[in-house]
Formats: structure tokens, C-alpha cells, sequence
């Protein structure tokens, strides 16, 4: 049981929108379910595009770290957290749609 | 219904019974929650998602929660919680008031509480998604523990928490489905929608079975009640049965289930008044039967109740005695006052008072307070004095199933029944406001009886099944000895009570003397008649003697005489040697 039931703490507010900022991000997935693969595909597809080098991507597969789940707050698969910067923001899907993924990142799209 | 009592033989009635039980039942897992476990025949299907719902504060989570307690407590079947809207600390501080210690049964592994959180604004959607996170999260929670029983409370928060309804539904049909292949027992609460059982018609996913709970507002007494809407597989009580939340947590009751198949013995008990029991045949009320006392205002019926009370009391048996009009002290001083001391009962734990107004609580409620009193106390005799206190304004209706539900769980229980019932003295004695006569197999209707400037108290039993008894109306008296019954004057000016019964009763005593002295003096003279008539007799016997012997000398000296003279003749006629024949003749004289 999770000690602290109610969302994961925050980690500690960065400086947001700064040119440069590190993005840490975690996508959740469930072993190699068509979702999965896209949503893998897909996100380091669109960082590479539009975060190259300043940004941090891990891939967990609930399947074999279950017990994340909990802790993190999984409901939906696949689930991108960013981590950093604050605030935390989830988003849910194959990240098919990549402006979905950029709005809900807060990331301004490389003209 | 009284046919039906006598008719039934105690052992034929259990055999049909055992029968009907003994008939292939879908497997169940049993609640452990009072009542609930009755009305579904045994349990919720073992393995299958059951679908609790209700209005807002109508206790849905509550009901979840006391499954999977007794669940692991009572079955040995450890349980996941998984919330929805409420945190794991906040539901742990809730069901602490219901004796439920969630940390233990946390800490020894028998139940897993998991709080899911959703916050809309955080998240986004790009793409299609599925719920694997959540079906990743409950498997690892069941396996955890090895859970055999589940509850999703309230899953519904998901369609406010997820974008994209479409995906959510297919998603929780698979998800009910995965918890069948899983086989464990759920329930999942659902919150009640406009014209559905739920806002998102889960009903239509979760349909082994439905109950809806709900909580009613009527005449600013609130209560709750539980209906089984749907059971697949089984049968179950259909009605909607009132249920309690209290310290104990939930408790359901199925006394609607009018079975009609109560044992009638016919063991009888004594009412506490001697001149009653005589007019009952001599022996009392049946045991399990029920009793009404009605009457006025003032004509005894509490009395009448609190002798039963004390008389159950000397056998050693356990009275509860419901109170709607007094508080205990008040009965206990009130009785001491016609002599009844009812307070070394209470002390010997052998009686017990229950006293609250009846708008305290909706009817359903108080049904419910009893049952639950009664089955805690296991009394002998219960006793609900009055009944009609129930009827405020217009719920006659209400009150006479409740009266009817409750009169059938004492019948069931074996319990003997008291009630009083005051008739208004415009009303009509034979009948009582909550209409509940037909139901009553003894009446004893008190009446007051207005005469010579008094008002005395009369008695009789307006009916008594399956017994002989008196058709008498008696005295009705209260002394400090307790209550007494009189035969009334029944003569030539009608019905007579109190002090006129008294005058007449001194008149008849008068008259009595002087009709008796009438008779002796009678006697006496008819002895003297017999006494003057017998000396007559010897008197006219002695000279009827005398003059017998008066004839009889005058006989012999008549005889004496004839003798002479014919000796006279035999002696002339020798002498005179007149012929041969006068050997003859001597002979003759001889």
C-alpha cells in the first residue's frame, strides 16, 4: 500500500519555459503492444525532433516493474510523465497526435 | 392465518423447509452483513461482479467496504479496496467508527487498499490508450495477497477523470470480464444516474447482479433501504428491505419474507393475573402468540403489560419492553405504585427497557432498531407500549406493515407479543388505528364504564384464538397489590361497577338474610306440625290398643259362654240317653 496515498510529491519547481530547460520524461508502457511500440516510436521521434540532447527519456514496462504502478498513479497505458520540469503533466495515448504531445509538454514546435 | 397456526405441526413445518434448501444453488460468497445474506439466498455470486448503487450518502461504500472486511475476517478471504474518491487514509479514519481496524487487516495482509488518483486538468490525451495501468495495478494487488474478493468504489470517477468515453466503456467491459476470468468476487459502486441505476450504465456491463441502495426523506424521518434488482441465477428477496448503519456497520432486514410458516406451540404462559388466566381457559396466553390490549386513556393498559412483564420475569425468562410514551424510571415508579416492582428484574439483566419517541426515527429504522434489539437480547416477551404512537398524520398505511413485519419476526422467533393501543374515546373500541386486529390471535379490550358518578374500569377478552375463554366483562380494579378482577353486577338494572356493584351487592346481602330467615322460620314450624301430628299418632295408637283388648276379652267370655252352653246341651242330652247318634256329637265338641 502506498504510504502516501495521494499524488507523488512534486519535484521542486524549476525556472519553465527557459530556452534549454532539461526535460525528464518517463513513458509507462505495457510489454510490446501495438500502443506500446508506437507510443516509443512516436516520442523519440518527436524529441529527437524537437528536444535533441536536452532532454532524459525512460522507458518502463509495467509488466516488468508492476508495482511502479501504484506509486506512479498508472491507470492508463501508454502514460508520459514529465517529470521536469515542474509542473508534472501526464499524457495518455500512442502519441500519435505529436501536437497534443508538444501542447501537453509545453513545448514550442521547432519552426 | 390462525388456521394455518394451528394446523402446523412443529416438525413437518422444519422438514419442508430443509427441502426447499437442500435444491442446487449457484455458489455464493457470503457477506457477513445481517440480513444481506438472507435475502440473496447465501451471498453475492462467488466470482462474479455484483453492481452496487445508490443516491449520494445512501452507503454504497460502506456496504463495499463491510464485504471485504468480513470477507477477510470472517471467510478467510482477503480483499483489495481500490478507491476511487476517497484517500486509503481517509477511508481507514471512516470505518474506524464501525469497529473495522483497516491498518491491522492492512498490516497482516488480509486486505490491500489502493486510492487511485485522477486529476482531469493534468492530464492529455494523444492518442488511443487502453486501461492495462489499472488492470496491471489490481492483478498486482490481488496476487499480492491472494485476494478472492474486490471492490472498485467508485469506478465511474474514471469517464470525469479520462478523456474519451468511447475507449473507457470497452475498456471496463473488458476489465468485468478479466475480474470473472480472474475469479474473484467484486462489487462495483456506481452513483445513480437520471432514469439509470448508474450514470454511465454500468448495469449494462455488470449484470450478475444488481442492488440498489437508497437513502428516503418522509415526513422528516429519513430511512434507508436496500433492493436486489437483479440476481442471475438465483432467486431473492425482491422487496425493499429497510437497513441500519450503526456501530456494528450494516445491518439488513428481510422480515418481509411473510413466510407464514411459524411454529404454533401450545405451550401457555401465564398473563400474571390469576383471575385472567382463568378467564383465558384457565391458563394464560399462548407462548408466541400475540397480545393486544386496547382501551382508553387511563383504563390499565400498561399495567396489564407490566404484570406480563413481572410474571415472564419470575419464570426466568428475558423481557424487552419498547417504550414510546414513558422513559424507564417513569414505568418502573409508576408500577411500584399498584405494587409491581419491576426493578430487581432490570438489575438481573432480565428485563430491559427501550425507550424512544417515535419520531426519533422513520419507521423502517425503528423496525430495523427492534429486529436488532430483539435479536441481541433474545428476549421471551417482547412488549411495545403503544402502538399507536406510530401514526403521525397520515403513514397508517407505513405503520401496519411495520407492525405486520415485526409481529411476523416474534411469531418466527417464538417470541410472545404485548402491545397496547390507546382508542380514542371517540373511536370505536373494537378497533385499533394501526389496523392491525386481524393480525392478533388474543385482544383484551379495557374499557371505562361511567356510572353513579364514577368511572370504573371493565375488562373482557374480545377474542382469543384457539382457546376457550370467558365472555364475561370483569371489574377492572387497580390495587396497590397489583391488578384485580371482579365479577361486575349483572341484575335486573343493567351492568353495576364500583360502588354502586357495592351497594347492590349490600342490598342482595340484606335481602339474602331476610329471605333466609323467612325459610328457617318456615322449617321450624313445619318441624313443630310433624312433632304435634306424631304424639297425635301415639295417642290415638294407645287407646286403639285399649280398645282391642277391650274386644278381644269381650270375645273369650263369648267363646266361654258357647262352650257352656253346648257342654250344657252334650250333658242334658246324656242324661236324657236319647239315641245312638250323640257319640258323634261328643266328638265334635271336642
Amino acid at each position: 500500500m502506498n504510504a502516501n496515498p495521494t499524488r507523488p510529491a512534486l519535484p521542486k519547481a524549476t525556472p519553465r519555459k527557459e530556452e534549454g530547460s532539461r526535460y525528464v520524461l518517463r513513458l509507462y508502457v505495457a510489454g510490446k503492444s501495438p500502443k506500446s511500440v508506437n507510443a516509443i516510436a512516436n516520442l523519440k521521434k518527436m524529441c529527437e525532433e524537437n528536444l535533441q540532447g536536452r532532454y532524459e527519456l525512460e522507458v518502463i514496462d509495467l509488466y516488468q516493474q508492476p508495482q511502479l504502478a501504484q506509486g506512479e498513479q498508472i491507470i492508463a497505458l501508454p502514460t508520459l510523465i514529465r517529470k521536469l520540469p515542474a509542473p508534472l503533466r501526464r499524457i495518455i495515448g500512442d502519441m500519435s497526435n505529436t501536437e497534443r504531445v508538444l501542447l501537453g509538454l509545453d513545448i514550442q514546435k521547432k519552426t | 392465518m390462525s388456521k394455518l397456526k394451528l394446523a402446523a405441526k412443529s416438525k413437518p413445518a422444519a422438514k419442508v423447509r430443509q427441502k426447499q434448501i437442500a435444491r442446487p444453488q449457484l455458489p455464493k460468497a457470503p457477506t457477513g452483513i445481517h440480513g444481506l445474506d438472507e435475502i440473496t439466498g447465501g451471498g453475492l455470486p462467488k466470482g462474479r461482479p455484483t453492481l452496487v448503487c445508490g443516491g449520494a450518502g445512501c452507503g454504497k461504500t460502506l456496504l463495499a467496504m463491510e464485504f471485504l472486511v468480513r470477507g477477510a475476517t470472517d471467510f478467510n478471504e482477503p480483499g483489495v479496496f481500490m478507491a476511487f474518491e476517497e484517500t486509503a487514509l481517509d477511508l481507514t479514519k471512516n470505518v474506524a467508527s464501525l469497529g473495522f481496524d483497516l491498518k491491522d487487516l492492512v498490516a497482516r495482509k488480509k486486505i490491500v487498499l489502493d486510492y487511485v488518483y485522477i486529476e482531469r486538468s493534468e492530464i492529455e490525451e494523444s492518442g488511443e490508450y487502453d486501461l492495462e495501468g489499472l488492470f496491471i495495478r489490481l492483478g498486482t494487488a490481488i496476487d499480492s495477497i491472494g485476494a478472492k474478493r474486490v471492490v472498485l468504489d467508485t469506478i465511474e470517477s474514471l469517464f470525469s477523470g479520462l478523456p474519451n468515453p468511447a475507449i473507457l466503456r470497452a475498456e471496463l467491459r473488458r476489465l468485468f470480464g478479466w475480474l470473472k476470468d480472474k475469479g474473484v468476487t467484486a462489487i462495483i459502486t456506481g452513483e445513480r444516474g437520471d432514469g439509470m441505476l448508474t450514470r454511465q450504465g454500468l448495469e449494462e456491463y455488470v449484470s450478475d447482479c444488481v442492488i440498489v441502495l437508497d437513502h428516503r426523506v418522509s415526513e422528516q424521518t429519513s430511512s434507508r433501504r436496500l433492493r436486489v434488482v437483479k440476481y442471475r441465477g438465483s432467486t431473492h428477496g425482491t422487496n425493499e428491505y429497510p437497513f441500519l448503519i450503526d456501530e456494528d456497520g450494516i445491518s439488513v432486514l428481510p422480515v418481509t419474507s411473510l413466510a407464514l410458516q411459524h411454529i404454533a406451540t401450545s405451550e401457555r404462559i401465564s398473563t400474571g393475573i390469576p383471575r385472567l388466566d382463568a378467564m383465558l381457559g384457565g391458563k394464560g396466553y399462548y407462548r408466541g402468540s400475540s397480545v393486544l390490549v386496547s382501551g382508553t386513556a387511563g383504563t390499565g393498559k400498561s399495567s396489564l403489560a407490566a404484570h406480563f412483564a413481572e410474571a415472564a420475569c419470575r419464570r426466568g425468562e428475558r423481557v424487552l419492553y419498547f417504550s414510546f410514551e414513558e422513559s424507564p424510571s417513569q414505568i418502573l415508579r409508576n408500577m411500584n405504585s399498584i405494587g409491581i416492582d419491576l426493578q430487581p428484574w432490570v438489575k438481573k439483566g432480565l428485563l430491559q427497557f427501550h425507550a424512544n419517541r417515535p419520531s426519533s426515527a422513520g419507521l423502517e429504522t425503528h423496525l430495523a432498531l427492534k429486529h436488532k434489539a430483539i435479536s441481541a437480547f433474545k428476549p421471551q416477551v417482547v412488549i411495545l407500549d403503544p402502538l399507536n404512537s406510530f401514526v403521525i398524520g397520515d403513514n397508517e398505511v407505513g405503520v401496519k406493515a411495520m407492525l405486520m413485519r415485526l409481529l411476523d419476526f416474534l411469531k418466527t422467533e417464538q417470541i410472545t407479543g404485548l402491545f397496547t393501543n390507546l382508542t380514542a374515546s371517540s373511536g370505536v373500541l373494537e378497533q385499533t388505528e394501526v389496523a392491525i386486529s386481524s393480525l392478533i390471535d388474543t385482544w383484551l379490550v379495557l374499557r371505562a364504564i361511567d356510572s353513579g358518578g364514577e368511572r370504573n374500569r371493565g375488562l373482557s377478552i374480545l377474542k382469543s384464538r384457539g382457546m376457550a375463554h370467558s365472555n364475561q366483562i370483569r371489574e377492572f380494579l387497580l390495587t396497590d397489590h397489583g391488578v384485580e378482577l371482579r365479577d361486575v353486577y349483572v341484575g335486573a338494572s343493567g351492568v353495576l361497577t364500583g360502588s354502586a356493584r357495592l351497594t347492590q351487592e349490600a342490598q342482595d346481602q340484606a335481602l339474602k338474610m331476610l329471605h333466609e330467615q323467612e325459610i328457617e322460620r318456615q322449617q321450624l314450624e313445619l318441624a313443630n306440625k310433624h312433632q304435634a301430628l306424631e304424639a297425635q299418632i301415639v295417642a290415638m295408637r294407645a287407646e286403639f290398643e285399649v280398645q282391642k283388648i277391650a274386644s278381644l276379652r269381650i270375645t273369650g267370655q263369648e267363646q266361654a259362654q258357647g262352650a257352656q252352653l253346648a257342654q250344657g246341651r252334650l250333658d242334658m242330652g246324656r242324661s236324657r240317653k236319647e239315641d245312638a247318634t250323640a257319640n258323634k256329637q261328643i266328638r265334635g265338641s271336642k
